[in-house]
């Protein structure tokens, strides 16, 4: 099966406005094809918005989110993993399962993907368990399983890791890297300087809303172009 | 589950289906109240083949379930409802075929003083000039008509029953008995609906035997012409049933407390 | 007191007798609600997710209207379907009027408005829970609502229970459509209402008791047939 890849992602004058302010953009931006690309910045400085604007969760003010085929298409091509996952109220397996049986798999074909992957992410043992008593690190790796089961050609994670301990942020990240490595293209939020230089090929710097900088990770963390960036690297602007 | 809840739905309408022999008639409280229909429909159901199923309500609606088509026949009894009822073309023609008694019921120490009253109306109007409490149907009911009547032939007047003493219970006569015992209050009602009413209290008999309160049961099918889809035929068959000296010895032979409640008199008019 | 004693007394008979009048109307209650909330359920459970999960313009005055209609007075829905299926009205044709059909039609006329609101509380906060998700995968508006409804079922089988107790013990609108004819449309309300009316306290209570004892026999039934107790299990 040959798909026409959706990536590049093209960003023209893109703004979000909420409750009358414009709270990011206006973004110009291109998202290249290839890559693990982490997205930092103060607090509130948009990042959780700015990822939801390119997979297209929020109504733009202006400007346009352009993917490589139509919007429709593009959006079954992609995943995101939100800060606090949704847990849906039945068993492990069938929320991982969900997607594939949106999507036209049988309820059996389904089952068994939804199997593979919590072999592979390690929650295998909590399958029949229902998902909402997980805990935190559990969850993420629910989530993550539930959106790389349909293999998207872009992941979206708005800071997975925030609330995990040591162990469960590395599991993760191993998954992370497994993943990209097998060509899945990453875009994902942190507030960790260590997991970001761990993982970033590249990187997004968002302040006030707008993209400061962006480039390949070694040049940003060695040689910040902006003011605003070495400021932040060195834990000058909190917000 | 869902195929249990499926299946009573279908019995449901399968029941409302009527099969060939069931009819439905209008009848009123009173005359269900006697406990002389749980004596009748067996029977007819045993001779005739044919299920009656009775809805009871007020002569008022009875009328109007007839002349809407909804029943086949009524069993009814006032007089000037049932000859308009013929006159507008609701019904083919009227029947008589017995007649039971209303009584006057009142507190045990009857204040009003009615045990030794010469008349009805003699009755009423003593009540009425004392101003002691008095229950009515008030629910256009034939009993309410009649109590009416009396009260317009006593010489008592809309105007006079103050509803400090007159009180409209706007029910059944069961509910209304009910009323006047919780009230201790006088009731106009037919004797079988006494007999059988299980929360007399204080009340007593009082007075009964004056010929005007006697009350006459009359049976009109509904006309076919006026509704096609009525049961003319069923209804038929059940009116010479009610005719017959079957149905006049069971009328005349029913007991209740050791009382004769109907009299047949079924084509003696 | 007494009376209430007598009550329960002719309660235990009846039940201990297994006396069959008793069975009947019990049977007939039993159909008439239970279909009644099947109809109602079919009808209100998809109306609240879909009010849940949809977004228009007099959204807030459709639900506004739909909780008005939890009050309706069961006289009234009675009056009006009696009217409506009388033979000299709209839908007379069919025939419905004093059978089991016309007292489901009332019921679901009363238990569907109820049933939906309750459905869409429930709904409106699943869908606050789901929407970053469902959003996300690109689901359809029939998506949504299936997963809301598959994943909330506990939530809405709460509201057709209160749909049914709302049913079982409804006198006012079948009483005037179905018209309490013995052996054909009496059910334990109505028969209540006749006992009552013959001054027979002590057979009206007891009938009352079978009446309580009925509603809560079935809502036993469905949480254990449901497993809602059991804790973890989704």
């Amino acid at each position: 099966m040959v798909t026409q890849t959706i990536l590049p992602l093209r960003l023209r004058d893109a703004r979000v406005r909420k409750n009358g302010r414009v709270i990011v953009g206006p973004v110009d931006y291109e998202l290249p094809a290839d890559g693990f690309t982490i997205v930092i910045g103060p607090n509130g400085a948009g990042k959780t918005t700015l990822l939801r604007m390119m997979h297209g969760m929020e109504r733009l003010a202006s400007g346009a989110v352009e993917w490589q085929v139509a919007e429709k298409r593009a959006r079954e091509r992609q995943a995101f993993v939100f800060q606090i996952p949704v847990m849906m109220r039945r068993n492990v397996l069938e929320n991982v399962a969900y997607p594939m049986q949106l999507h036209g798999s049988s309820r059996k074909q389904a089952r068994a993907e939804a199997a593979r992957w919590l072999e592979l992410i390690g929650l295998a043992e909590a399958a029949e368990r229902p998902a909402p008593v997980l805990s935190g690190g559990e969850r993420q790796k629910l989530a993550l399983a539930r959106a790389l089961i349909r293999k998207p050609e872009i992941l979206f994670l708005d800071e997975p890791c925030a609330s995990l301990d040591g162990r469960a942020m590395r599991e993760i990240e191993a998954v992370l890297q497994s993943a990209h490595s097998e060509g899945t293209r990453i875009v994902m939020s942190t507030h960790d300087m260590g997991q970001a230089r761990r993982l970033a090929s590249d990187v997004l710097f968002v302040h006030r809303g707008r993209i400061h900088e962006d480039g390949p990770a070694a040049r940003f963390f060695e040689h910040p172009q902006t003011p605003e960036a070495r400021a932040f690297l060195q834990g000058d602007i909190v917000e | 589950m869902k195929k249990l809840f499926l299946s009573a739905m279908l019995m449901a309408f399968a029941a409302g289906a009527a099969g060939a022999d069931v009819m439905k008639m209008a009848v009123t409280t009173s005359f269900h109240n006697s406990g002389l229909s749980e004596i009748l429909l067996p029977e007819i159901k045993a001779d005739l083949d044919l299920e009656v199923q009775l809805l009871v309500v007020g002569t008022g609606q009875a009328i109007r379930l007839g002349e809407a088509g909804d029943v086949d026949a009524i069993l009814v009894h006032s007089r000037p409802a049932e000859e308009r009822f013929l006159a507008e073309g609701y019904g083919t023609h009227r029947t008589e075929i017995m007649y039971n008694d209303f009584v006057l019921i009142g507190p045990a120490d009857d204040p009003a003083g009615i045990a030794d009253a010469g008349s009805a109306t003699a009755a009423l109007v003593a009540i009425s000039e004392q101003k002691i409490p008095f229950v009515s149907r008030g629910d256009d009911s034939g009993t309410h008509k009649m109590e009416l009547s009396l009260w317009d032939g006593a010489g008592v007047g809309e105007d006079v029953r103050q509803v400090e003493w007159y009180k409209q219970a706007g029910s059944g006569m069961g509910a209304t008995l009910n009323t006047a015992s919780g009230l201790n209050a006088y009731v106009m009602s037919d004797r079988a609906s006494w007999l059988k009413f299980g929360n007399k209290g204080d009340l007593e008999l009082l007075f009964a035997g004056d010929p005007v309160l006697f009350n006459q049961y009359a049976y009109l099918p509904v006309n076919p012409e006026k509704h096609p889809h009525v049961k003319a035929d069923l209804a038929g068959k059940l009116e010479a049933w009610l005719v017959s000296d079957r149905a006049k010895a069971l009328i005349d032979g029913y007991r209740l407390e050791g009382e004769q409640l109907f009299t047949f008199n079924a084509g003696q008019n | 007191m007494n009376d209430i004693l007598q009550g329960l007394l002719e309660a235990g008979r009846l039940v201990v007798t297994l006396d069959p009048d008793l069975i009947e109307i019990s049977i007939r209650s039993l159909e008439v609600t239970l279909s009644a909330v099947l109809i109602s359920s079919l009808l209100g459970i998809p109306f609240g997710a879909w009010l849940a999960v949809k977004r228009f313009r007099h959204r807030r005055a459709a639900i506004a209207v739909l909780n008005a209609l939890m009050g309706l007075p069961p006289v009234v829905v009675g009056l009006v379907v009696y009217l409506m299926l009388s033979r000299s009205g709209p839908f007379g044709v069919f025939g419905l009027l004093f059978t089991p059909a016309a007292m489901i039609i009332a019921q679901v006329i009363i238990l569907t408005p109820l049933i939906a609101s309750i459905a869409h509380q429930a709904m409106r906060e699943m869908w606050a829970e789901y929407h970053d998700l469902l959003i996300s995968l690109n689901t359809t508006r029939w998506q949504r609502i299936k997963a809301l409804v598959w994943d909330g079922r506990r939530a809405l089988l709460t509201a057709s229970l209160a749909g049914f107790g709302r049913g079982i013990g409804e006198v006012g609108a079948i009483m005037i459509v179905g018209g309490n004819i013995d052996n054909a449309t009496r059910v334990l309300t109505t028969a209540i209402a006749l006992e009552t009316g013959k001054g027979d306290f002590a057979l009206a209570l007891g009938l009352g008791f079978v009446l309580i004892g009925l509603a809560i026999a079935v809502n036993w039934l469905i949480h254990i047939l449901s497993r809602t107790e059991v804790s973890g299990q989704w």
